[in-house]
């Protein structure tokens, strides 16, 4: 059994509001293998960029973790202090967020942000680091990169930009990548070329990814496993393939179906209806109840925990029948 | 589908269970200013009643009770809690009397600034282009002259108008002069909200629909550019009091026969210095606590509404 | 044009000023800027019918969208509405019919609802504008009608737009555009901010007032998936330009432009992953500074000289129409 790189057990996320606490994330378990890529998928408000947030530790106050923990290698990170958490951020856990614009300090050449990473978080001279940087903006697929190296952010198109960023998430060799939604702010032609571009990098530096996004196509064509978020618990975690095609949960079978197909020609979507319950109104039992085309009597009571489906694991009494 | 509603509460419910008096609730200093500034409201609107004397009627002054100290000092006398002044007044009533009338032109300065700052600003965001410019420029015009030096040029122009003035015109023209140097703040703020609403969906959606632009900016833009203006107008009341109390202070602001704060600062700082302080230091304090009260409302108002605070 | 078309666009264009101030370029000596955001667009669409344009970020898409409906003011080229043009010089009347036979649906459910109003105020706003209902109690009739159309409930119209969720909203947008009749609407990405259960929903009714009220949709989108659900015509929309227009089948069948083809190869699929695919080769250019000739050259694998240098135009080529050279010599 190789060791998990990260291993997440019982997270609980929680906010505190003047209202009374909000639970956002209950009790979410999940591993990534070194090198794998495990894609996170949810619709808004499910928690998936929660879950990203909590293991980089960028959980904004009041936002906290109040229960479970998130081993790093074998390591506990969840509550460690800020000195040590920044330490391991960039070094170990490298970061890609959705908007290139924001992710840049847009008053710092690309070349400085680069080689100030590398050198905080590895021991190489200043030269050394300029070279890796550069090596790090050709692997990324930017031309002319000793040139661009010296520019700034807002000379760079967005497609571009967010080329920087995953080199920079890279920069400091981590183990693990956690992105988040890295292409929904790209245009659909550039997002092929992105996601195409992060999980080959990934792959040749060794890095695990933690992939955050609503969206399944780039799930499909990126992750080796999935976990399906719904409303801060997970519904259905397993192999891509399994749980696009084969999906035993039924919320992960009326996401399935309510995606238009490229394919085949449908004349409705199927839907699922009603809306996912706001976090101030999650029902009890199992929280998709309410709108589950298969509910029994004991998914009103009972919350079920990630059970043996076949390939997948999923939370649901039927499949535990 | 949508779950099956109850009718929505009323304005009242829903002002009580929002976030602003929540955060009155919780913080110290709002409420202590806003108790200080109704107290000094009470008291300035109710001085007919709440006052002890009545300093304006002159069959009830008597000079031998001038120069009265207050009635903690040697020689005061409780009849007259805050002492009195050269002619007798007691300076406890005329305080509330003159706050009643810095009050009066405070308020209703701002009044007149917001009418006219919103209304163009309002203009400005909206219709862009060479009306926005020339309104633009405008403001800057008026933002590079101080402004109790406006003041003083309008009330000069006025008082050169109608030299034989009574008393409302004097009023009138000393409060279109505070407003003239008070509306810009609000045009500003008001037209780059409106720049913001105008590109949004909604408004867009009303021309669509085919509503003329003035309505569209009537009912739907100003609704929702208004929120700030509040922050402004509260601590524009205390900017407005104090210009007023400097031009009383110079003798150029409201009429002698009613006295301001500043007019009693003024008369009080000639006996300053024969020992008489109390007849200045009163009116002086009365009207940092006005101003001070109102500033710390706006300052919490200011942070209550900052969503991103909250 | 065929005579039964409700909507056809000739020559469509509309140019941007985004020029320096003045006092910029006379001090700094710098030229003026225009953006061609559209460049010369030619479409129908029958009634009862659903055209598509889609395209990604800088292609003139929600533009067109807003020149139908007359939110712009073109620069050149005609748009006809029944027969009629639509910016000739009109009647305050004759301009208050075009308002109530064409609406508009924005793309963001959060900021096309007034939050202030009630959700009653927001879809009755047409009613009163054009006159359409004698008391207030009528109007809170069709107001519950019309919420009730859409899926949601009478009573919903006592509230505020902070109070229902993303795909609601967009349904109570669709609940006001439809308050006078409208037989045309034009769809500004109207589920590109939803969740894809929510946009299943919204994409659901939409098909179904169409075809119980014979409506004309004009849908925006850059998600093709989306698209080929929705629509019986496509446009291909690139810089400013129509580069491709087709029915559904021809276009997704077998894409002609060399632009259609590489959108359609570009998007992550969930069903057809692992699939061989042609790299995707540039972005999408300055739009102030767009190519010479055929916009899409400097990044088509068969341009070459008279591409970088003429502008194709729209031509019918086996019952679809393309703008392209190499297709039209046969070359691919």
């Amino acid at each position: 059994m190789v060791t998990p790189l990260l291993e997440v057990r019982n997270l609980r996320v929680e906010f505190p509001t003047r209202r009374g606490t909000l639970l956002a994330l209950d009790d979410i378990s999940f591993e990534i293998a070194p090198g794998e890529v495990l894609g996170v998928v949810g619709e808004s408000g499910a928690g998936k960029s929660l879950t990203g947030a909590a293991i980089i530790g960028l959980l904004e106050p009041p936002g906290r973790i109040a229960g479970g923990e998130i081993r790093l290698e074998g390591q506990r990170i969840d509550h460690l202090p800020y000195e040590q958490l920044r330490r391991i951020r960039g070094r170990r856990i490298g970061a890609i967020f959705q908007d290139p614009l924001t992710s840049l300090n847009p008053l710092y050449t690309v070349g400085r942000q680069l080689v100030e990473t590398i050198q905080t978080h590895l021991p190489v001279s200043a030269d050394e680091a300029r070279r890796r940087a550069i090596k790090l903006l050709q692997e990324t697929g930017i031309p002319a990169a000793e040139h661009r190296i010296d520019q700034y952010p807002h000379q760079f198109s967005g497609g571009m930009r967010q080329r920087v960023v995953i080199a920079l998430a890279l920069a400091a060799e981590p183990k693990l990548v956690v992105a988040d939604e890295p292409t929904t702010a790209l245009d659909v032609s550039i997002q092929a070329q992105i996601i195409s571009l992060l999980k080959r990098l990934c792959k040749e530096h060794g890095a695990a990814v933690m992939l955050v996004t609503h969206d399944m196509g780039v799930i499909a064509e990126t992750c080796d496993r999935v976990a399906v978020l719904y409303a801060g618990r997970i519904a259905e975690i397993g192999p891509v393939g399994d749980v696009i095609h084969r999906p035993q949960h039924p919320y992960t079978a009326g996401l399935m179906g309510s995606i238009p197909a490229m394919d085949e020609d449908r004349e409705r979507l199927l839907q699922i209806d009603g809306a996912m319950p706001r976090l101030n109104a999650i029902p009890a039992g199992c929280a998709f109840n309410p709108r589950c085309p298969k509910v029994v009597d004991r998914c009103r009571s009972e919350r079920p925990d990630l059970m043996d489906a076949g390939a997948t694991r999923a939370a649901c009494w039927r499949v535990a029948s | 589908m949508s779950t099956p509603s109850t009718s929505a509460p009323g304005r009242l419910a829903r002002f009580l269970d929002g976030d602003v008096w929540y955060s009155f609730r919780r913080t110290p200093t709002a409420m202590v200013a806003a108790l200080i500034a109704l107290v000094c409201l009470f008291c300035a609107l109710f001085a007919n009643w709440v006052a002890p004397h009545n300093p304006f009627d002159l069959t009830t002054l008597d000079l031998s009770d001038a120069r009265v100290p207050p009635a903690w000092m040697e020689g005061g006398s409780g009849k007259f809690l805050l002492g009195t002044d050269d002619q007798g007044r007691d300076i406890l009533s005329a305080l509330m009397f003159g706050a009643r009338i810095s009050l009066f032109v405070g308020f209703v300065s701002v009044i007149l600034s917001v009418l006219i700052g919103v209304a163009l600003g309002l203009l400005s965001g909206f219709a862009g282009g060479r009306v926005d410019g020339f309104i633009m420029r405008v403001c800057d015009v008026m933002l590079s002259f101080p402004a109790i030096l406006i003041a003083l040029l309008i009330d000069g122009i006025g008082r050169a108008l109608f030299p034989n003035a009574h008393d409302t015109l004097a009023f009138a023209v000393l409060i279109l002069a505070i407003s003239l140097t008070g509306w810009v703040k609000f045009a500003r703020t008001v037209r780059g909200s409106t720049m913001v609403e105008r590109n949004k969906e909604y408004v867009q959606a009303a021309r669509v629909i085919g509503v003329p632009p003035l309505r569209i900016m009537r009912r739907h833009v100003l609704p929702n550019v208004v929120g700030p203006v509040f922050v402004l107008a509260t601590i524009d009341v205390g900017q407005a009091i104090l210009i007023e109390a400097t031009l009383s202070f110079l003798g150029v602001g409201v009429p002698p026969t009613s006295p301001s704060l500043g007019t009693l600062i003024r008369i009080g700082n000639d006996f300053l210095f024969s020992g008489e302080w109390w007849i200045t230091i009163f009116p002086g304090l009365m009207l940092i606590l006005i101003v001070l009260s109102v500033n710390l409302l706006g300052d919490w108002l200011r942070d209550a509404l900052n969503p991103r605070l909250r | 044009m065929s005579s039964t078309a409700l909507v056809e666009v000739d020559d469509l264009a509309k140019t941007f000023d985004v020029s320096p101030p003045w006092l910029n370029r006379v001090v700094e000596r710098k030229p003026r800027l225009f953006v061609h955001a559209v460049d010369g667009v030619s479409f129908a669409i029958e009634r009862g019918r659903t055209l598509a344009l889609v395209g990604e970020s800088g292609c003139g898409k929600s533009t067109v969208a807003r020149l139908l409906v007359g939110l712009y003011r073109p620069t050149r080229g005609s748009v006809r509405f029944d027969g009629r043009h639509t910016d000739q010089p009109r009647s305050a009347a004759e301009q208050q019919q075009l308002h109530r036979r064409m609406q508009m649906i924005f793309q963001d459910p959060y900021a096309s609802l007034n939050p202030r109003w009630k959700v009653l105020d927001i879809v009755a706003e047409p009613l009163t504008e054009h006159g359409l209902a004698s008391s207030a109690d009528e109007l809170r009739q069709r107001v519950g009608e019309l919420l009730q159309s859409v899926g949601l409930a009478a009573a919903d119209c006592e509230k505020f737009p902070h109070q229902f969720s993303g795909g609601q909203r967009q349904r109570i947008s669709i609940a006001r555009a439809l308050a006078t009749e409208p037989e045309f609407l034009v769809c500004d990405e109207p589920t590109s901010a939803l969740d894809v259960s929510v946009q299943a929903q919204v994409l659901n009714i939409m098909k179904d007032l169409q075809r119980a009220r014979g409506l004309t949709y004009l849908f925006i989108s850059h998600n093709l998936a989306v698209v080929r659900h929705v629509a019986d015509q496509v446009g291909v929309m690139y810089l400013g330009r129509l580069v491709e227009l087709a029915d559904k089948a021809a276009l997704f069948a077998s894409p002609r432009h060399p632009y259609t083809r590489m959108l359609l190869d570009a998007i992550p699929d969930i069903r057809m992953s692992g699939r061989a695919r042609t790299p995707v080769q540039g972005e999408v250019p300055n739009p102030l500074s767009p190519p010479t000739g055929c916009a899409f050259h400097p990044r088509c694998p068969h341009a070459d000289a008279r591409c970088a240098s003429e502008r194709p135009a729209l031509k019918a080529f086996h019952g679809v129409q393309v703008a392209c050279h190499a297709v039209e010599q046969g070359r691919i």
